[in-house]
């Protein structure tokens, strides 16, 4: 405990240490010496390109990936063209960026996953030098060529390349460059001996640093920070210059009086740097150089390279592997010798009250008095995130613990999850994991990207138990380590088809939320059909089966899956697709074996596709929807002749249906249409197209008697019918005289009630009373009332003693009416009642 | 304007909140001014979600309906097309956005699919190389939609005819979505009971839809204890008899579309300001909204319409007396008092002026003095404009009329009890001789053949006959219709069972009391409804007495339990009542709602009920949509 500063360093106000994160697995021969590096922030894993220990023209380089702790993931002889530079994307994908301008992509397992071209102007120039740089659009790719062009990609994933503007003076590569991203867009921060350029799109702008004092030196090379906020600047006269990336301001400028360029510089900077600084590697010296123009100086004993992180830089070399960082404040509050910052009280005290020293008290009643307790179990839950050891954090957690004892309402919220978090990183710093993750950088990444990492790199029993742990929800837990777990797992080639099934269902079974189809469409991708519908099997929603099923050419049971799933749109989808995959005839075949499909087609073709819709029918042999069908299409036609033809197309198809009353009735629409289309020539009536009714009406109405007759006989239409009809046809055009002798032509089949009323409606209440006396007795009293004869009304209803009938008589007196009919009526409606 | 939504057992005014969300949500996408082109069907519907103010505040400047050619010229950055799923309105969309193209002004263009996005659609937009210039596609979730404080409906017009008709059970599977919705706001429903093919249907994809969203379960203690769903073809009865409540007599006569009615203007006139009496009357009907808004109408709607009368009387005796309340006014803390009360008097006075008005149009055309249907109706009315002279005026030259909505109800009566449903009837014909409107005929002709299992085929012949020569061979597609729903058929074998259901349910009751009802009997007069008798028996004592009943109507009968998350499971209260869910697929009446509220009022009950629907039905809108007109040349 009393040596945690043993490895600090002064700079300025504040301190920096060194600590070892591990000591490397890999087994390097001659270190990094002539190996290309690329090593991942956030503790990523560390790419090398080893050059042939005797360069013959056989002999080829050696392509290795390691976890941070130096273990081997992958190692391959590199076959493909020169490399200029490797890097990492954010979804830890390998990028080797080749002298040509091809941009190869690997996993993490050394595994080919595709390629793209920085454009062709690169491959005759090829590229000299290039950068790989991260930004909120993802990773991007920058190369400058031997014309001396730059060109950017801001995304690989989208890829966009854009060619900037040439740069004035420039031959060959500029000294040094950077990739910078400001205001929403990517530029380059380009150095060509003393000039300085900021490349865009569009242009090419001269800039210069504020305040660089030896103006005329050339820069050697630049460092842009990891938020690309700052900016750091190395001339040849040995001057570093700091300032911000927009160039607007200058924190410092310090002599390193080392006039060599450096190999690396880096930014070491941590959110809420008190002293931000430079990390500069030579051969054999690292020097840290302040704000505060005081530097530190490491003497390196290795091949190293650093890797610049959001709060510090890792240097990697051959045999170690370090993280240097400006001692966090909390830690510095606690840890500095003789502080007596809460927070150290807080530590001491605890340790007391280990030993069962009454000091404890002491150093407790202290920090009460000044009534800091919460700040110093604040202090000491916040350091034991920065410490990596993990016996100092519990040593800090345990102080804290001790110290909310005597605090009442202190929120557990932060030590708890403290305590949460340290238990993960301790779990992902392990040497077998190798992910030296901070816990700033772990807040800053999110356990979802972590768990993501942990994936990529198979490691999913590890990342299911933190996920358990963390009691992540899980649809975005658990099911989604699983659901990669499977589409890792069909692709392993030497497992039959069935034991990779059983396994997935087994394993996958209780999990929530699985998408099976996408594991389904992983095997697919891999060749193995058959697996692929296997594991469709489990996939519960249909509608993510079908485009997969469809894509394999399983059309049926797409289609029955669509049908399954109650979803028409999902059905009208695999229909259309079988319409243009199977002939005619097949597809007809394969709807009529799935009735839903079938039906709905019929509604998509009845809106869409007539002529479809009839051979479907055909086909069917419904001659029912034909008949209808012919009858729907004889009204389409103007032309007379090809309506009775479609009407007689009907009728067969009627007949075939056994459906009589149809046949007979459309044989009779046929007949009326002649008839109609016959009187419309000779008569110049305009019949055609009315209904029987209506056409009787119309002759009836134009004194047609002889052919209404005929009518009348030919299509047998019902006596009472005909009667009604003929009666309302004379009412109307006022032949009164043609009505008597109707009515006294034979016994009327509907009575003369209707006689009565259909005179009173036209006003004629004259001829009405014509057939008030023919009226039966039980319409007596209605035809009474109708043509306003309250008396006859009155008597008929008193000799027919019927209560209600009297009722009614009495509701339509007025105070007008006689009194002596009044009364009249009152006594006979009593004497009906007591009957 | 929602709150009647809430004052429920269950608070559906969260289900319109969460639809409201959603279309801001979807609004705000498409940031700058913008048009909506409407697909015209939808903004019925659209109107029980939102107000035109809710579009306004999210800066929708105009509205045109959607129609082929040009988009009219609007100065906004954003067109979006809400539209249903269909391919010929993607067709007019792509005549749209393809003549927009050639004008300079570039607009953003975006669609809108209610109530579901559909790749055929999509597929549609592609053929006709319209597809990229949409900048949003997106889905409005609208299934179920707020009606009334106990009413949702998917206000899908089609959905019977689709289902039954064609085959087509789109309908079902909207339905079976907005259950999920339904359920994902309210909880999981335990039980669910139902009875028809539709029904198995519709239980069948939920079951499974669940199993699919396994893993993101609701933590929500479940509101409703039960869903019923009922096809609708189990009961094509009901829907065919004329419905006797206040609310059914008004959808009957006027037709009341998305919770409004158009109703003739005449009547209102009086109500117009003094000055400007002796001005034309005007002419454009009265759109009156129709909900439990509206205290008097929520008090009244679902009476049988022979007690409306003594109703509205009651209520206007109080609000006279409330009125005249001023007069014992003597403090000026009495007066204040009597003013801040007076907008509420006024509103009440003024919408009991409306219903009067109402109930007096419909008595013109339904009552009939010294019948069975005499009407009491003698509202003093001395604080009310209404001149009824004039209406006395309008009574006396209905007569001929609510004559024939006499006879009418006799014949209904009459097949629904049994009477000569095997013979050719007489009313029927004399209706045909004179031709009264077609639909009219066709409810009379499929009631009797549905009282009857199938007519006669001689009788059957004979009917459709009469009907092909008055009305037009052309409706013989309809008459095939008719045939396949089931409406209309032949009688296949001997036994009529009709009269063991009635028995059984006890559809007909002879003392049905429309004063002060008993039984849900009063909504038809008589009729008590099967889809509501099924209900009220699934409650007590349960199905396994009615098995034989069950039988004979078509579909299998089923009950299915979801599990429900562990801690959810409810405990009730002594003396709680259940809530229950009745969804009508294919369509419920107005009467049937009335019935199934007067089962929640009743006072051992033991159950509350919220009703659900693809459509708010009646005889005359369902025949319509079953019906099919061959479109001449």
């Amino acid at each position: 405990m009393a040596f945690i500063t043993a490895n600090w360093n002064p700079l300025g106000e504040a301190f920096y240490r060194k600590i070892e994160l591990y000591e490397m697995g890999w087994s390097l021969r001659d270190g990094l010496k002539e190996c290309l590096v690329a090593a991942a922030p956030y503790g990523g894993p560390i790419a090398l390109l080893r050059q042939p220990q005797r360069p013959s023209s056989s002999a080829r380089p050696q392509l290795e990936i390691y976890s941070s702790s130096g273990a081997n993931m992958a190692s391959f002889p590199w076959k493909s063209g020169p490399v200029r530079q490797l890097g990492w994307t954010v979804c830890d994908d390998l990028l080797c960026i080749q002298e040509d301008g091809t941009v190869l992509i690997y996993d993490l397992f050394g595994a080919f996953k595709r390629h793209f071209s920085m454009g062709n102007e690169v491959v005759q120039n090829q590229v000299l030098e290039a950068k790989v740089f991260h930004s909120p659009y993802g990773t991007g790719v920058a190369i400058v060529t031997g014309a001396s062009r730059f060109t950017l990609a801001t995304n690989i994933d989208d890829l966009k390349l854009r060619r900037l503007p040439e740069v004035p003076g420039l031959q060959g590569a500029p000294s040094c460059w950077a990739v910078l991203t400001q205001d929403r867009q990517t530029k380059v921060l380009l150095a060509n001996r003393a000039d300085l350029y900021i490349l865009d799109n569009t242009s090419c702008t001269p800039v210069t640093p504020p305040g660089l004092s030896l103006q005329s030196c050339s820069i050697v090379n630049m460092a842009v920070s990891f938020s690309y906020k700052y900016l750091a600047l190395f001339t040849d006269s040995g001057h570093l210059w700091m300032g911000s990336a927009n160039l607007k301001d200058k924190l410092s400028e310090v002599d390193t009086k080392v006039r060599t360029p450096p190999k690396q510089m880096v930014w070491c900077r941590r959110p809420k740097s008190q002293q931000p600084s430079v990390v500069i590697m030579w051969d054999r010296l690292l020097l840290v150089a302040g704000e505060c123009t005081d530097t530190i100086q490491y003497t390196l004993d290795e091949e190293s390279v650093c890797v610049a992180e959001l709060d510090g830089v890792r240097i990697v070399g051959g045999s170690r592997h370090e993280l240097l960082q400006e001692v966090p404040s909390a830690c510095q509050d606690i840890f500095k010798i003789a502080s007596m910052a809460p927070g150290a009280l807080l530590l001491e005290a605890h340790k007391e009250y280990e030993k069962s020293s009454q000091k404890a008290d002491e150093y407790l009643r202290e920090i009460k008095e000044q009534s800091v307790l919460g700040e110093a179990v604040r202090q000491c839950v916040e350091a034991a995130g920065y410490e990596h050891e993990p016996e100092t954090q519990k040593t800090l957690l345990r102080a804290a613990s001790f110290g909310k004892c005597f605090l009442s309402n202190y929120p557990p919220e932060p030590f708890v999850s403290m305590c949460r978090d340290l238990k993960v990183l301790n779990s992902v710093r392990e040497y077998t994991v190798g992910i030296p993750l901070t816990h700033t950088q772990y807040k800053q990444m999110t356990v979802q990207v972590l768990i993501d990492r942990l994936v990529y790199r198979k490691l999913y029993p590890l990342a299911i138990e933190i996920c358990r742990y963390l009691k992540t929800p899980e649809y975005q837990g658990v099911s989604r380590v699983l659901k990669h777990w499977a589409c890792c797992k069909v692709q392993q080639k030497e497992e039959p088809d069935e034991s990779i099934a059983h396994a997935v269902s087994v394993k996958l079974g209780e999990a929530a939320g699985i998408s099976y189809s996408e594991i389904a469409a992983r095997a697919y991708e891999c060749g193995r059909t058959e697996l692929a519908i296997k594991l469709l099997e489990f996939e519960p929603r249909s509608g993510e089966q079908v485009p997969l099923l469809l894509k394999m050419k399983r059309s049926q049971l797409a289609l029955s899956k669509a049908i399954e799933s109650g979803d028409t749109d999902l059905v009208y989808t695999v229909v259309t697709y079988l319409k243009n995959e199977m002939n005619r005839g097949d597809f007809f075949m394969t709807l009529r074996n799935q009735p839903v499909a079938l039906s709905l087609y019929r509604q998509f073709c009845k809106h869409q596709e007539q002529d479809t819709l009839k051979d479907l029918f055909n086909q069917d042999d419904d001659h029912q929807e034909l008949g209808n069908f012919y009858v729907k299409a004889s009204y389409k036609e103007k032309k007379l002749e090809a309506r009775l033809s479609l009407l007689q197309s009907a009728v067969d198809e009627y007949n075939k249906a056994k459906n009589e009353f149809a046949a007979k009735a459309t044989e009779e629409e046929m007949k009326l249409l002649r008839f109609q289309r016959r009187l419309d020539e000779e008569m110049g009536e305009a019949l055609l197209g009315l209904s029987l009714q209506e056409t009787l009406h119309a002759l009836l109405t134009s004194n047609f008697h002889k052919q209404a007759e005929q009518l009348y006989r030919d299509f047998r239409v019902p006596d009472k019918r005909y009667w009604w009809l003929k009666l309302t046809a004379l009412a109307e055009k006022d032949d009164w005289e043609e009505m008597e002798k109707f009515a006294k032509s034979k016994k009327s089949p509907i009575g003369y009630l209707p006689f009565v009323e259909v005179c009173v409606k036209q006003h004629n209440k004259y001829e009405a009373k014509k057939y008030v006396s023919k009226v039966t007795p039980e319409q007596k009293v209605k035809a009474h009332l109708a043509i306003g004869d309250l008396e006859g009304a009155a008597e008929a209803a008193i000799e027919r003693r019927s209560e209600g009938e009297i009722s009614t008589v009495l509701s339509r007196c007025s105070p007008t009416t006689d009194r002596a009919l009044l009364e009249r009526l009152n006594r006979a409606r009593s004497t009906a009642a007591k009957k | 304007m929602s709150a009647h939504l809430s004052y429920g057992r269950v608070n559906l005014n969260i289900l319109r909140e969460a639809a409201r969300k959603e279309l801001r949500e979807f609004l705000d996408k498409c940031a700058g001014s913008k048009a909506i082109v409407w697909d015209e069907y939808l903004t019925g519907p659209f109107g029980l979600i939102a107000q035109y103010s809710l579009l306004k505040e999210h800066e929708v400047e105009k509205m045109f309906t959607l129609k082929g050619g040009r988009l009219p010229a609007a100065d906004v950055k954003n067109i979006i097309f809400f539209v249903r799923p269909r391919l010929e309105l993607m067709d007019i969309i792509a005549e749209n956005v393809i003549s927009e193209d050639k004008m300079h002004s570039p607009r953003d263009f975006h669609i809108l699919f209610v109530p579901r996005r559909s790749m055929l659609c999509e597929q549609r937009l592609k053929e006709q190389g319209v597809l990229g210039s949409f900048i949003n596609i997106d889905e409005y979730i609208l299934d179920l939609i707020p009606y009334d404080g106990d009413l949702l409906s998917m206000e899908s017009e089609g959905a019977f005819r689709e289902c039954y008709l064609e085959s087509d059970q789109t309908s079902l599977y909207h339905t079976a979505k907005g259950l999920m919705t339904l359920q994902a706001l309210y909880g999981t429903i335990p039980q669910i009971f139902g009875k028809g093919e539709c029904a198995r249907h519709v239980a069948n994809m939920m079951l499974r839809m669940k199993r699919e969203f396994a893993g993101s379960q609701t933590q929500i203690l479940p509101v409703f204890d039960s869903l019923l769903l009922l096809d609708r073809n189990i009961d094509l009865l009901t829907p065919l008899a004329t419905q006797l409540t206040y609310e059914g007599l008004i959808d009957e006569v006027y037709g009341i579309t998305n919770g409004y009615a158009k109703l003739p203007p005449e009547k209102f006139a009086a109500q117009k300001k003094q000055g400007e009496v002796g001005k034309d009357l005007p002419t454009e009907p009265k759109k009156m909204q129709l909900n439990s808004a509206e205290e008097l109408y929520a008090e009244i709607r679902d009476k049988n319409f022979n007690a409306i009368g003594a109703a509205l009387s009651k209520k206007a005796k109080i609000i006279s007396a409330a009125f005249e309340e001023r007069h014992n006014a003597k403090t000026v803390g009495e007066i204040k008092q009597f003013v801040s009360q007076l907008p509420h008097m006024q509103a009440a006075r003024s919408s009991l002026a409306n219903h009067t008005s109402i109930a007096e149009l419909i008595k013109d055309i339904t009552s009939e003095k010294n019948s069975l249907y005499s009407f009491s109706f003698h509202v003093q009315l001395t604080t009310l404009h209404s001149s009824f002279i004039y209406l006395f005026y309008l009574y006396l030259t209905r007569q001929v009329t609510s004559e024939a909505f006499f006879d009418n109800l006799t014949v209904e009566q009459e097949f629904m009890t049994g009477v000569d449903t095997d013979k050719v009837n007489t009313y029927i014909e004399d209706c045909i001789a004179q031709k009264d409107p077609l639909i009219k005929i066709l409810r009379l002709v499929c009631m009797q053949s549905v009282c009857n299992n199938g007519l006669k085929q001689k009788i059957l012949d004979y009917y459709k006959r009469e009907i092909l020569q008055t009305y037009g061979y052309e409706h013989m597609l309809t008459l095939n219709n008719l045939e396949k729903t089931g409406l209309l058929k032949p009688q296949t074998s001997t036994r009529n069972n009709y009269p063991t259901i009635r028995k059984t349910l006890k559809l007909w009751m002879e003392d049905a009391n429309e004063q002060n009802p008993n039984d849900i009997s009063y909504v038809y007069s008589g009729y008590a409804p099967l889809s509501i008798r099924l209900t009220q028996v699934l409650a007590r004592p349960g199905w396994r007495s009615i098995e034989e009943v069950l039988k004979m109507l078509p579909g299998p009968h089923f009950e299915e339990r979801q599990q429900l998350p562990a801690g959810l499971h409810k405990k009730r209260q002594q003396g709680e009542n259940r809530t229950t869910l009745v969804f009508f697929l294919g369509g419920v009446t107005y009467a049937e709602v009335a019935a199934l509220r007067f089962l929640s009022q009743m006072e051992d009950g033991g159950t509350e009920y919220i009703i659900a629907t693809t459509k708010l039905i009646n005889g005359t809108s369902w025949i319509k949509s079953l019906m099919d007109r061959p479109e001449a040349p």
